[in-house]
Order: structure tokens, then sequence, then C-alpha cells
């Protein structure tokens, strides 16, 4: 699969930088999935030269991959933009201790939120870490990019923020790439003064890291990642990432200071620009990360109106932005995403519904289960807040027997569990739902430790979920088939009333990956009552019709028969000819 | 010199959007142009709208396609063709009335979207072979016979034979 040879081909941002990363001799590399990251990994999982992994999460895969670096070998992180919010922790620290060989965070963040639940502009991180940041603005740039990457964080000994957005991620481009040059690998040596980050040490390492940063601002006036061309002199713009295509694009006459080590900022080349160019603007996506900087240093450059922080940028944008004009946003209306036919998560939502839950959400598809008309979750603030949510409304909310927690299975795995043993320890009772459709589904259809496959699909130890959350010490675990509705709703029902802490364990394949298809139900148009229920499960493959009667997709339609089983008229009929 | 232009694809999930930017993206780099290709993957592709823009020419910067610049739209669904008209320049192509005769006339519905492209290359001076290049790079061998015989339709309904 390894393209090895030196060629042009047409790839996307992520698997640009996968390839650039084979080029540098990378060795070793460990990724939580997610959207705009999920492909990076992907991509380098067919490379037989670089161990990879997905990891449980993206602490576990920052530690892993830091270690792996420290130990002699060049390594990688990847993560989208809230992961590294999991990761902030040993990333804080990491700049103290340093890399040995070259170690690489990347940070694939997504303005305009077009799979996420918030837009935080990562770049920052590199501000409060102390590390070196690069912005690529192409995939022929994150190829390229990517390799200088590791040869910095090596030279500097320090790990290097590498921050792409989803229009670099999932864009493809003409991408010419090299030779992979073997890496030969760093010696370890034992040195607590540098690897045991206690008061003293640190104190030692934060003073050896301020210096690392001033030798870092010295190199990022003379890198080429950070380039002048000199256009008009009245008109100039200071921009990185995909923020210069749009602004290249628009004024291609102008003079442009293009940042591609963005972080520290290179201040003698600022101001030699700002001494040759009149008007100056900063044109960057989100937060004013650049402009901030600049302007600290005192020099007079004009960034854009607080309107345009929020959402992505567009090329359309940047003449206004020059003209000092808020943004004007043309609004449109997109379809929105459902479940899909026979998705085992729809059961549990009407399940709920019908229960009346409250129900404290998760990130995945099952986030869908949130918008009407199933209208059946209600929070989602990150990953693992559908156990605690559940535990501080239960803690709030005296009285209610009806608060439930849901959560996929590998979001369980991600970071649930912890909030599970919390639950447990604290003696909290209620119910919480594990959604385990043996995937994680939404990001892309990866393995995870429950599905007992590894990243390229090789067999190992499956993580059993029944033994591990009763060994968390909850008071019943209970497992049942999603597409068993009745059985489930008189399940949930009974444990939520309970005085206990329980799991219900709702078990189906997802229908993307499931091999098992049923024949779509018969209509039986002269028993229905037009009376909609059908249509209030939210299912892609059941249309109502001009006449008020409805049509069931064949095309689209799995079988699954959720609505034969809440239709109270018989017009919908099993099909198991 | 390349000519520059603009395809915006539009449509819904599991209509092969995707795939149809991807066959034409490869093969207006078979046929020499530099080419950039922008869409969404994740939520959205979760039976939602799904749009897929590509820009061609000698040498194309920004990766998606600024208002009233699109030189053709690509529709395969009517709602989801009127949400990106403002896409389209005043003199563009928006080849989404070609769907009903698309409809009509395509054998197996799977390939709507390859159809899609036999109209837009009626439209375009890539070179037929390309086009039949891309298709077999993009799609199974099982594929090729049925895509490539939607595609030739496709640029029979787009006006040439």
């Amino acid at each position: 699969m390894a393209k090895s040879r030196v060629e042009k081909s047409l790839l996307s941002g992520n698997e640009a930088l996968a390839y650039g990363a084979l080029e540098a001799g990378l060795s070793f590399a460990s990724a939580y999935p997610g959207t705009p990251s999920s492909e990076i990994l992907e991509t380098i999982s067919c490379f037989s030269d670089v161990d990879s992994q997905w990891a449980v999460n993206e602490k576990v895969a920052f530690e892993v991959a830091l270690s792996a670096a420290i130990g002699g070998v060049r390594s990688l992180y990847v993560s989208k933009h809230v992961g590294l919010n999991v990761a902030a922790d040993p990333l804080m620290t990491s700049a103290y201790v340093g890399v040995n060989a070259g170690f690489v965070v990347v940070s694939c963040d997504d303005p305009g939120m077009h799979s996420s639940q918030n837009e935080q502009d990562n770049r920052y991180y590199s501000l409060m870490a102390k590390i070196p940041l690069i912005e690529p603005s192409s995939p022929q740039e994150a190829r390229n990019f990517i390799i200088e990457a590791f040869k910095i964080s090596e030279r500097f000994d320090i790990p290097v923020l590498f921050r792409m957005t989803t229009r670099i991620s999932h864009t493809k481009g003409i991408v010419r790439l090299g030779q992979r040059q073997e890496f030969k690998k760093k010696e370890f040596k034992i040195d607590p003064k540098k690897y045991v980050m206690v008061p003293k040490n640190a104190h030692l390492r934060h003073m050896d890291l301020v210096k690392r940063l001033e030798r870092l601002k010295s190199f990022s006036n003379k890198t080429e990642l950070n380039q002048i061309e000199w256009g008009s002199k009245s008109l100039g713009f200071i921009t990185s990432g995909v923020s210069y295509l749009y602004a290249k694009e628009v004024y291609p006459n102008a003079s442009f200071l293009k940042l591609g080590m963005s972080y520290p900022l290179p201040e003698e080349k600022v101001k030699l620009f700002k001494s040759k160019v009149k008007n100056i603007f900063v044109i960057e996506e989100l937060e004013p990360f650049l402009e901030s900087q600049i302007k600290a240093l005192g020099i007079k450059v004009k960034g854009k109106d607080k309107s345009f922080s929020i959402g992505e940028l567009k090329p359309e944008y940047i003449s206004s932005i020059v003209k000092g004009e808020n943004k004007k946003e043309k609004k449109s209306i997109t379809r929105k995403p459902v479940m899909c036919p026979g998705c085992p998560h729809r059961s549990v939502f009407v399940a709920l519904k019908k229960l009346k839950a409250i129900v404290a959400g998760d990130i995945g598809c099952y986030t869908l289960g949130a918008s009407p008309p199933l209208s059946s979750l209600h929070s989602c603030l990150c990953m693992g807040a559908g156990v605690t949510f559940h535990e501080g409304f239960r803690h709030a909310l005296t009285g209610k027997n009806n608060i439930v927690g849901v959560i996929g299975d590998s979001t369980f795995i991600h970071s649930g569990i912890t909030g599970l043993i919390n639950a447990v320890y604290n003696q909290v009772k209620g119910l919480i739902i594990i959604l385990d459709n043996r995937t994680t589904a939404m990001t892309g259809l990866q393995n995870h430790p429950g599905t007992g496959k590894r990243i390229d699909g090789e067999k190992t130890v499956q993580l059993d979920l029944e033994r591990l959350t009763a060994a968390c010490g909850v008071d019943t675990v209970d497992v049942v088939d999603p597409y068993e509705l009745d059985t489930m709703v008189k399940l949930i029902s009974k444990r939520m009333n309970e005085d206990s802490l329980s799991v219900v364990i709702a078990r189906r394949e997802c229908m993307l990956i499931s091999s098992c298809k049923n024949k779509a139900p018969k209509y039986v148009q002269d028993k229905c009552s037009k009376c909609g229920l059908c249509l209030e499960i939210d299912c892609p493959a059941i249309k109502k019709r001009d006449d008020g009667f409805i049509e069931i997709d064949k095309t689209i339609c799995v079988g699954c028969n959720l609505c034969v089983d809440i239709c109270n008229f018989n017009a919908l009929v099993r099909n198991e000819t | 010199m390349k000519p520059s232009l603009n395809i915006l694809f539009v449509g819904t999930g599991g209509q092969g959007i995707l795939k149809a930017s991807e066959v034409a993206a490869i093969a207006s780099v078979l046929d020499g142009f530099d080419v950039k290709k922008s869409e969404l993957h994740g939520m959205s592709q979760r039976g939602g709208s799904v749009e897929s823009h590509l820009r061609l020419g000698e040498r194309v910067l920004a990766p998606i396609i600024p208002d009233s610049e699109a030189d053709f739209i690509v529709g395969l669904n009517k709602q989801e063709s009127k949400r990106v008209l403002h896409f389209l320049r005043k003199e563009g192509n928006n080849l989404t009335p070609y769907l009903n005769e698309a409809l009509k006339e395509c054998k197996d519905l799977r390939t709507l979207n390859i159809c899609f492209l036999g109209i837009l290359s009626s439209y375009l001076l890539i070179e037929d072979s390309n086009w039949v290049k891309a298709i077999k790079e993009v799609f199974k061998k099982s594929y090729h016979k049925i895509n490539i015989e939607a595609f030739y339709l496709g640029k029979k309904l787009g006006g040439i034979e």
C-alpha cells in the first residue's frame, strides 16, 4: 500500500500528512478517531514500516506516543481539536521533559463545527504549553511541513503542535511525495533530572524550556516556513493556514507574510514587513491569535470584526474584512442528519420517549436522538458526560426516577468508565444505558477494545463490557437487543425505578457493518388510520405521501421492523417470506 | 493555460456525491489540470446535505468555491440544489433540470451520480478516455461496465452522442 517512490497523487490533507510522516521515518503513531482527523491514522495503518494503534482515549494516545519518542523513535499523536483537551494534562508538561526523537502532536480543528460540539482554536495550546506551532495551508504543505516538524522537534528537543483544519484535512489536491528516509533510532539515556517531573527538576526544566523557546524564536525568523511574498506596498496580509489561500485568491497582487510556523512569532519578519507595507491586515480563522500577538509588539495592523470569529472563514469574507465590515452571512437551511434506517439506537430513543425519561446524552451517532421528532436526548457536552450528567441530575432533581444516562460503546471505554466508578463509589442510584453497536460509528466505523480487533483488523483481546461494568460494582447488568422494543421498554422502566444503580447494554451491530438485513415490512393501507405514529420514529425509509398515507422506501429499508412494533393498527406487517 | 472552472456537486447522503466529485477530480488531473476538491465527512453524512466543491485550473488556490463563482451545479436533489443556488455565476450552468430525464433513463439508480458526470462532460473539454480511466480507478472492476454505460447515457442526455 505504501507509496515509496517519488510521485504525484491526488491526496487529501490527512493522507498527505500520513505519507509525509512516513517519509520522515515515522516509527509509531497513536490516536483516538474523530472527525476531521480519523483518516490520518487509517492511512498510516496501511504502512508496514509504522506501528500504529487506536488508543482508548487521547490522553493514553499522547502518553504512549510521547514516551515512544523519548525512547528514541519518531512518533506521532493525532486527534481532533476537542480530543487534545483530553490529552491536555500530559501536553502541558511535555515541553518540560522534551522528546529525544521527534514527536509531533497533530490537532485537526473544526471551524464551523461541521462535526463537533465547539470550535475552539487550538493554536492557543502552543502558547500555554510553550511549544512551537506549525500551520500548513494545503495538502502539499501538510506533507512538506510534517517532515519539517519532526526536524524542529528533534533540534529543539520539544513536541511540535501541528494544526490542521477541516478544509485542509478534507481537501484533496495534487501532492508530490518523496522517498522514506529511514530514521536512526536515538539512544535512550536514563536521566531523572529530565524525565522525572518533581518540583525541583521541573523548575530547572522550565528554565531550560524558556531558553529553548528563545532559540525557537530566532529560528522562526530564519525558517522558510515563514515567507514574505512581496507585492503591492500599500496592501499586505499576515496570514496562516487555509486563510492564506483565501486572501491570496482575492488579492493576488498584495504583499503577504505567510506564516507556516506561527508560534513563536517571527517578530523580525513581522517588523520588516511592516516597515515596507502601509496597510496590513491579519487574516485568520476563528480567534485573533496572530492579531493579538502582533499588536502586543506595538505593531499597527488591522484585524477582523469579531463577527468573523464565529464560524468558518470563506473567500468572499476577505474583502468585507478589508473594508472593515461585519459578517453578512447567507442563511441556508441544510438537511438535518438522521439515524440510518435500521439504526439500533433509534428504538432505544423510542423507548425513552415512551417512558418520558430525562436523558443525559453523550457524543456519537446517538446524539441525533436529540432532534425532533424523537427529541429524547437532553444534554450533550463532551465524551463521557452521559454517565456523569446522569449523576449530577440525580443529585439535583431529587424525587425523579426517570433520569437515564446514555453512552456509546467506544465512548464508554474512552471516558465513561471513570464516571461509572464514581457513581458506584458515591452510591448514586439510576440507570446507564450503553448503546453498544460494536463500532465507533460516527467517525467512520473504527475498531475499539470492545470489538476485539485492532486498527488493521487483526484479532486481539476483546473487552467484556458485562464483566467490566459488573466489576465496577453496579447492582445489575442486563443485555438487551434493541430490536426487541417491548422487552426493552419493560426492562428500562423496571431498572429506572429501582433503588439501585443499573447498567443496560443495548447491543446490536451498527447497520452499516451488519450483514443481517431483512425484507421491508408489508404496508396494508386499508388498515392505516393515518395516525402518524410510524413517522414519529424518524426513519428515513418511511415517507408520508401527499394523501396522508405512508410509503416504505424498499431500497433503503433493512427490515428492523421497529415501525411494525409501534403501529397500533396492524397496518405494518413483518415480511418473513 | 488551462481555464479555471468551479463545479459544485450537491445532494443527500448516500447518493454518491463524493464518489462523483472524486471521479471528476481524477479525470481533471489526468487531463492536466491542477485541482482542489473539498468536502465534509462525519455527522453531515448521516442522511444530511452533502456538498463537494471541485475547482480546476492552471493553479488552484482556495479549496472552496466563493459565492457566485460556480460555473456548474451538479445537483442530484432539487431541494439541495436550490439551497446552493447562490453559488452559481450569472452565466453559470445549473445541471439539476436534467434530473427528471436522468431518473427516467438511468437503468440503475445507483449510477445516477456517474450519469450526471456524463452530462457534465458534454460541457467540458476533458477527453472521454480520461473520464473512463477515472471511473476505472474509483470503482471496483465489477462496477466498471454499468458506470461507463451510465456515463455515456449522461453524455447523450447532455446533447453529445
